[in-house]
């Protein structure tokens, strides 16, 4: 068999709306708070794209396309369990909790950003591409030490996998049997590197194998799929059964990051396509429709009260007071060193004017 | 000063990289580009623009996202016959190419006691002051430095990038070339169009004065001439500045001569303070030319904290302030 056949995209709704996996659970209120949360992630980058633009954040890196992928994964962990965003995450944590004010600090180049909610444990975006899955398994490791039931969720791209820190990670995840969820979204592209000159395998999940851990290709862009085998990856890491790798299969629509030009590698068309066959939000409506569920005045009322909040979000990060300079010099050990403060006090001195 | 030819473009900083590898790519069959972006995207600077069309996938190389992947392989290419030019997307990601290039690159040599020898160029952008995310603004020159068996070059202009680069490849040696951001589009120099190189190891003296030697190197040079240029208009004294180009193996001679001129001395560097190369420029004055010193060497440097997110990097980058504050605790000393 050969690794398409042996791992299959699951769907549990097709692109036209249709379920595919009855015997799921869901209702009306679970529909429309998954397309809620997608939608705020959504309407959320398309703002930071354009506040990109008008040079009120610094660049910025676009989810759009994905938000299944990371929305539906998202909603499948609790409080209490860790999350392990990278730069292009920002729906998954805010799904999770993360404020909007944050992530608008964040891309403003602010240290504040990073920092989670009371309450949540999200970890600051990793940004050197599959460091982060290595933190994902000793946390974990940490939970099963402690004998918790709690697990991690880490997110990481296709063109991760070719990372050393991605095989260690699964290895240590295997070995040590850790409850650790590798979520990968295989986006189609390293920045200008398709996936099939990132790497000779067909899929992502079958990187796993080598490791014996538990992989399986999900639609990423279908979240009912995303979410529910999240979910199951979810309850056997808290039973104890170890982690599972799951290869979300989904498209960014837009540049790699807003400093990209996406139409030096690929035709941009493709794109466009997508947005009206593949897209996430598009999926879910078909399906509620199809259910009849769906309500043109109960989108509108949502999409007006997300405006609502995301306005008063940059209202408040623009009357956020300015970095302190003492920032720079704080938290790198629990107490300066001498010469940290020895430079604090010249820098400081220097911009006073005074004598040193 | 070279006479200038009739083939002579007006390049910016990463023009002239590119003209540089293209020349070489050109000239020798044996020399690759290879790293993350390089082929159809001509890098995420556009260091490589045009080069894939050029030269083909063979010698152009996009490679997966690895870097020990990257430095690794280039090893085993530049000890059977090849000259990769291996390309770290940011400088801040090269490390997990730090063992390859400690524990191997730079000892192959003499490990088979000159049996195998590894011509490869790291090149890699660097710096903070382009608003660039968190870790892409690393200034880690000294960690590299202290590689024994590792050359250590950075240009601050079009024209030495070229020379400078040329010089690195053809160097029978590993090289780490690292490239100043803030430089990559900030003015144009005149760059020959044909071959040229200028050793390694050569500092160059782009202002001349009598009373203070400034040293410095990569986008620091730009400001430090700034500083100075302005600083010396509302004053009598004058500043030899010396971009220092190569960071290993230092130009002790010419060190040495301006120290000797001036008796003063100011070091300006972006990388932390402890640790950093001025360390290493202290010691050739100690060597060379302690008794010349009228004053105690200043330092204008970052801190020793990580550089910071860009709402902050404004205040760790050097400053004229500083630069010329260091200038006149030099001279009233
Ligand atoms: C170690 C390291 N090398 C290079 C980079 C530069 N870089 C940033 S994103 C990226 C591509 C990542 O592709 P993928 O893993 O597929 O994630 P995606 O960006 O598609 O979400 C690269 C090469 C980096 N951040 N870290
Ligand atoms: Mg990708």
């Amino acid at each position: 068999m050969n690794m398409e056949e042996q791992f299959p995209i699951w769907q549990y709704v097709t692109e036209e709306g249709e379920l595919v996996q009855p015997e799921i659970d869901i209702d009306e209120a679970v529909s429309r708070a998954f397309y809620q949360y997608m939608s705020r992630a959504r309407m959320m980058d398309q703002k930071c794209v354009n506040l990109q633009r008008q040079g009120r954040i610094g660049t910025y890196v676009p989810y759009e396309g994905q938000e299944a992928a990371q929305v539906g994964s998202a909603l499948a962990i609790e409080d209490g369990d860790w999350m392990f965003p990278t730069y292009r995450d920002h729906a998954a944590t805010m799904t999770h909790g993360q404020s909007l004010h944050n992530l608008l600090l964040y891309w403003r180049g602010r240290l504040e950003g990073s920092v989670p909610p009371e309450g949540k444990n999200i970890f600051p975006p990793a940004v050197p591409i599959a460091s982060q899955l290595l933190h994902a398994t000793g946390v974990a490791w940490a939970e099963k030490k402690k004998n918790s039931d709690r697990v991690s969720i880490v997110y990481f791209g296709d063109g991760a996998t070719s990372e050393g820190d991605f095989h260690e990670g699964l290895n240590f995840a295997s070995v040590f049997k850790t409850p650790t969820i590798f979520l990968n979204q295989n986006n189609g592209y390293a920045i200008s590197v398709p996936v099939e000159k990132q790497m000779n395998s067909k899929t992502i999940a079958q990187k796993g194998l080598g490791y014996d851990i538990p992989s399986l290709r999900v639609d990423g862009n279908d979240i009912l799929a995303v979410y529910y085998e999240t979910r199951k990856a979810v309850e056997r890491a808290r039973r104890g059964d170890g982690p599972t790798l799951i290869e979300a299969v989904t498209w960014r629509y837009g540049a790699h990051t807003t400093a990209d030009d996406p139409s030096k590698y690929r035709d941009q068309r493709e794109s466009e396509e997508r947005r009206s066959s593949t897209d996430p939000l598009m999926r879910l409506e078909r399906f509620m429709r199809k259910q009849g569920w769906w309500s043109d005045a109960w989108k509108e009322d949502m999409e007006a009260g997300i405006t609502e909040e995301i306005n008063q979000a940059l209202k408040d990060v623009d009357r956020h007071p300015r970095s302190e300079v003492d920032q720079l010099f704080d938290n790198v050990f629990a107490k300066p060193t001498w010469t940290i403060e020895k430079q604090r006090q010249h820098h400081t001195n220097i911009n006073e004017g005074a004598k040193s | 000063m070279t006479t200038v030819a009739a083939d002579v473009k007006k390049l910016t900083m990463i023009q002239a990289i590119t003209d540089a590898m293209r020349t070489m790519l050109d000239e020798d069959d044996s020399v690759l580009v290879l790293g993350q972006d390089v082929g159809i995207n001509g890098g995420v600077f556009r260091a490589t623009e045009g080069l894939l069309n050029e030269f083909g996938e063979d010698r152009v190389i996009d490679t997966p996202l690895a870097e020990s992947g990257i430095v690794g392989t280039s090893v085993g290419l530049a000890v059977n016959g090849f000259k990769p030019i291996a390309e770290m997307q940011f400088f801040g990601f090269i490390y997990p190419a730090f063992n390859q290039l400690m524990t191997h690159a730079t000892r192959m040599r003499q490990r088979s006691l000159g049996r195998y020898t590894v011509p490869m160029v790291i090149r890699a952008p660097y710096g903070a002051g382009v608003k660039a995310p968190e870790i892409h603004s690393d200034s880690v020159e000294a960690l590299f430095t202290h590689i024994p068996g590792l050359k250590v070059v950075t240009p601050s202009n079009g024209y030495d990038a070229k020379g400078l680069l040329i010089a690195s490849i053809e160097d029978p040696d590993p090289v780490l070339f690292i490239e100043p951001m803030r430089c990559y589009r900030t003015g144009r120099t005149e760059v020959p169009a044909e071959k040229y190189t200028i050793e390694l190891g050569k500092a160059k003296t782009v202002r001349e004065g009598d009373d203070v030697t400034v040293l410095t190197w990569g986008a620091m040079v730009n400001d430090t001439m700034k500083a100075v240029e302005q600083w010396e208009k509302e004053h009598q004294a004058t500043c030899d500045v010396i971009d220092l180009r190569t960071l290993y193996p230092l130009d002790r001679d010419t060190i040495k001569t301006s120290v000797e001129k001036t008796g003063r001395v100011v070091i300006v560097h972006e990388a932390p303070e402890t640790g950093g190369v001025s360390g290493d420029i202290l010691s050739v004055i100690n060597d060379e030319a302690l008794f010349y010193l009228k004053a105690p060497v200043q330092k204008v440097t970052g801190f020793d904290t990580p550089v910071p997110v860009y709402s902050l990097e404004n205040e760790y980058l050097p400053s004229a302030r500083k630069i010329t504050w260091a200038i006149e605790e030099a001279l009233h000393y």
